[in-house]
């Protein structure tokens, strides 16, 4: 709440008009870089012309006057890496008060000062799906963030031309938080299941509602009493409807295949399963109904419903043609995503080109972006990382990432100190021994307090 | 149903039972499917391959002979005798990996309190012997090892002494067989730091509890001291299992692992070290690189790490817990890397990559898993470099082991070749291409 309240007075005193905020494009000319386009191959020697924020053209020996020139030669330029589940630059992750809280928007809480997002950009990572935690069945709307740092105006950061998307969750997270911690369903994954199929139908019903209504104003004469508006209740409508995709936060297969089979009977196909660490054994199903899975590379054994985990899922998953993205949900992981994706290739053997689509193209469609960002392609956004080496390597580094073709990140030029803000409160600088972990259960840390001291140490 | 039919599947029924009653005994001698491979020692060549000795340079086309679980010969041209014979072609071997920090084998599932046995109650527990806790079966274990990393210390967290970490090589049936041979008193020093980004504590707070923690471990030093005293001069003492524990630290039996992570607790530990005149070493050492000179200058040596990990100050450049080994290895502080997990300590090899990319160079960071820790943990004699007459804990790798693309091949610890399977891998041959794959409905 002091953020959101330092945040508005900062706003006050920059004297925010919305005419500011169209965000930033840049134009600039790379040259003669191993470009690593992931869905049109390996173009060597190549240069890459953008203008105005777009990838202009694509080729060898390309000039532009008035614009500045990138000799990179001996680096590789890939697309920005997009991370499909993170909790960057949020204020408030979870709104755990009721099983269903699909009212809530992850817009309303983006804290554009939050220092992950330099460090993601850092890292090579140009958009993240900034999610609502796993404390409920059905949680709050995302927000797909460019990390446009900088600006102080949280609206910057949004990227407009995102899909709606919703986060669900099953297992132990929904079923501690309610089941245990608020003594109502779900405790189980009974539970979990008849909290999803209740609110679709109760959203079919409010829906029919409506149309009863809106018929009833067509007839001439009539004075209908209009049904109560629920957000709520209209987004998951919207679901149904098929204008967002629900990234659900999941772990074991039995789950997995039981929203499956929900979605089905629903006539829901926009949906992408998160985490998903059983993915592999229900990976024909995933491959068959939906737009796929979004996993970490190797995490297994921080809770019970992990344990039975490989780290060759992404490899499974990809073999068996689901859709697949590593994803970081963590402010340490977001900064080497590259890393993380590389790890497919110890375990699993992928090749160059399947593993970089892991954190790029593949994340993009399962975000509904693959049209505007994911791989470099001429009319695309020109969201670009150079790195010093193939970013697959463990010794590559990160060198310049650019948003709409706007430079946010140099490694030989920006100084260490990168904060936007500094709270006046801060007189001595807090030092932190880690980040804490996993982000998921951010803000509900008090139900834990019975299960464990570790859980402190260690939760997701 | 007709009643009829019933019957008939009554009927039918009552033959199964009695087939299966006969068949019975013959189906519990049947043989099951598959063979489990076991860890096996004996002789082995390990032929053609490039040896990275770390301490004796790279040998091109070499061969290490194996037998009784040490190195009887490296070199070329090794005759195969009855060794086994392991082609190598065109692989690299390696010494085994070592992590100086990790709770593998102490705790399963990290959620699941059961399943937890780093950390005891009390603040001042040094007795506590994290070697008696590890679980040699653990799942984690075997999914560690294929990955190189051979040998990792066992530590308990918690309180001010929260116990003792042992060595332990990741291949055996109980702790004696795993046992590596080195122990150390972990000591976590009064910390000025938060925890976590979790941590919510006030200044004032943090403030507090470091101040109260530096009175008692004070004064549980003074009590020490007075016990080794009166130790050696015979005394007839009441059983006090903490402070036999300590006494053994007092008197240079044992090192201290002073787990400090602050730039000015560093130093603070550094003083309080050198006035007690205790052998120890450094453990986390997050900001070692702001206080490297005075490090470098104690000539404690250091483990660190994750190097993946945030920066400990939201003012730091990005990468400082990346560059951080590598600027105390330039400051002339001998360095070792921890991983500090437990099911992912095969992320150790990674990290060491993180620390050789951002400034520590490959040939120290493959030093800081390797022979640096063996001398830091005394048993350089016989581990931490590929030479004649040390423990064959080794392992051959298609390359460079802290690449991800990289693969290993075989893994030899203490002699014995161990099989490279755990439960990731029998996942992934179950689950590749699942049958049955998709039924459509």
């Amino acid at each position: 709440m002091k953020k959101i309240i330092y945040i508005i007075a900062a706003i006050l005193v920059m004297g925010w008009n919305p005419a500011n905020s169209q965000t930033q494009k840049g134009s600039v000319l790379i040259k003669n870089a191993t470009v690593l386009t992931v869905t049109k191959g390996i173009l060597e020697d190549t240069d890459v012309l953008v203008e105005n924020g777009i990838i202009k053209k694509i080729g060898k020996g390309l000039t532009a006057s008035n614009v500045t020139t990138i000799d990179a030669k001996g680096k590789y330029v890939m697309p920005g890496i997009i991370d499909a589940h993170s909790h960057v630059a949020l204020d408030a992750v979870n709104e755990g008060t009721a099983p269903i809280t699909s009212e809530v928007r992850m817009a309303d809480v983006i804290d554009p000062y939050d220092i992950g997002l330099y460090r993601a950009l850092a890292g090579g990572v140009t958009v993240s799906h900034a999610m609502h935690g796993s404390a409920n069945a059905i949680g709050g709307q995302n927000i797909t963030l460019k990390h446009r740092y900088g600006s102080g105006n949280p609206d910057d950061l949004i990227m407009k031309d995102a899909a709606r998307t919703i986060k669900f969750a099953l297992g132990e997270n929904p079923t501690r938080v309610h089941g245990r911690g608020n003594g109502i369903q779900p405790r189980s994954r009974m539970g979990v299941e008849a909290v999803i199929r209740n609110g679709f139908n109760d959203a079919i019903q409010y829906k029919k509602t409506w149309e009863t209504y809106n018929n009833a104003l067509k007839v001439k004469g009539a004075t209908p009493v209009p049904p109560k508006y629920s957000e709520r209740l209209q987004t998951l409508v919207d679901i149904l409807d098929g204008k967002i995709i629900i990234h659900c936060h999941s772990y074991r297969a039995d789950e997995i295949y039981m929203l499956i089979n929900v979605c089905r009977e629903f006539d829901i196909t926009n949906i992408v399963f998160s985490h998903v660490n059983e993915g592999f054994k229900v990976a024909p199903e995933l491959a068959a109904y939906t737009m796929g899975a979004s996993v970490f590379a190797d995490w297994w054994a921080y809770k019970f419903e992990v344990y039975y985990s490989t780290a060759y899922n992404a490899a499974i998953l990809t073999q068996n043609g689901v859709i697949t993205s590593i994803n970081s949900d963590s402010g340490e992981l977001i900064r080497h995503l590259y890393h993380e994706a590389g790890k497919a290739q110890r375990y699993g053997e992928l090749t160059d080109e399947q593993t970089l689509a892991l954190i790029t193209i593949n994340p993009a469609k399962q975000l509904g972006i693959a049209d505007k960002v994911g791989s470099i392609e001429e009319g695309k956004q020109a969201d670009l990382v150079i790195f010093n080496d193939h970013p697959l390597s463990v010794y590559a580094i990160p060198q310049m990432t650019f948003v709409d073709g706007v430079k946010y990140f140099d490694i030989n030029e920006d100084p260490n100190d990168m904060r936007l803000r500094v709270a006046a409160t801060e007189s001595i600088e807090p030092i932190f021994l880690k980040e804490h972990d996993h982000k998921c259960m951010h803000g509900v840390d008090f139900f834990f307090t019975n299960f464990g001291r570790s859980l402190f140490d260690h939760e997701h | 149903m007709e009643a009829q039919n019933i019957l008939k599947m009554k009927k039918i029924n009552q033959i199964i039972f009695t087939v299966a009653l006969l068949v019975l005994p013959f189906l519990a001698n049947a043989q099951f499917d598959g063979e489990f491979i076991k860890p096996r020692n004996g002789r082995f060549l390990l032929q053609n391959a490039t040896i990275v000795t770390v301490t004796k340079g790279n040998i091109e086309n070499g061969s290490v002979l194996i037998s009784n679980g040490k190195i009887e010969a490296v070199g070329k041209n090794i005759p195969a005798g009855d060794a086994e014979v392991i082609d190598c072609t065109g692989h690299f071997i390696y010494p085994g990996m070592f992590d100086g920090g990790t709770r593998l084998g102490l705790v399963e599932v990290n959620s699941v309190p059961e399943t937890q046995d780093y950390a005891e109650i009390g603040q001042v527990t040094p007795n506590m012997q994290a070697l008696v806790a590890v679980n040699p079966n653990s799942v984690a274990i075997p999914v560690t090892r294929v990955s190189g990393v051979t040998t990792t210390l066992a530590t308990p967290s918690g309180g001010l002494f929260p116990g003792t970490a042992a060595l332990i090589n990741l291949n055996g049936y109980t702790a004696d067989q795993m046992y590596a041979g080195f122990k150390g008193v972990v000591l976590n020093f009064p910390s000025s730091a938060r925890r976590s980004t979790w941590d919510r504590r006030s200044d004032e707070d943090i403030k507090k509890e470091a101040e109260k923690a530096e009175k008692t471990l004070n004064e549980i030093w003074e009590r020490a001291v007075t016990f080794n005293q009166l130790k050696k001069a015979d005394a007839a003492l009441d059983y006090y299992p903490e402070m036999e524990q300590l006494a053994k630290v007092v008197a240079g039996e044992l090192p201290l692992l002073v787990e400090v992570n602050a730039a000015s607790d560093i130093t603070l530990a550094i003083e309080w070290i050198q006035s007690k005149n205790v052998k120890a070493i450094l453990t986390g050492v997050a900001e070692g690189w702001r206080v490297a000179d005075k490090i470098a200058a104690s000539k404690i040596p250091v483990i660190t790490g994750p190097m993946l990990s945030i920066p400990t100050r939201n003012s730091d450049r990005f990468d400082a817990a990346y560059t951080n080994p590598g600027k105390m290895a330039k400051a002339g502080v001998k360095v070792v890397i921890r991983s500090n997990d437990a099911e992912n300590t095969r992320n150790l090899p990674f990290n060491a990559g993180f620390a050789a990319a951002y400034g520590m160079g490959k040939e120290e960071a493959l030093k800081a898993v390797t022979i640096n820790a063996a001398e830091v943990f005394g048993v350089a004699d016989r581990m931490g470099s590929i030479e004649q007459g040390k423990d064959a804990t080794l392992f051959v790798s298609t390359g460079d082991p802290f690449e991800t693309k990289t693969q290993i091949r075989h893994v030899f610890i203490d002699g014995y070749r161990v099989p490279m399977s755990n439960r990731h891998i029998k996942l992934y041959q179950e689950f590749l291409q699942r049958s049955p794959g998709l039924k459509e409905n």
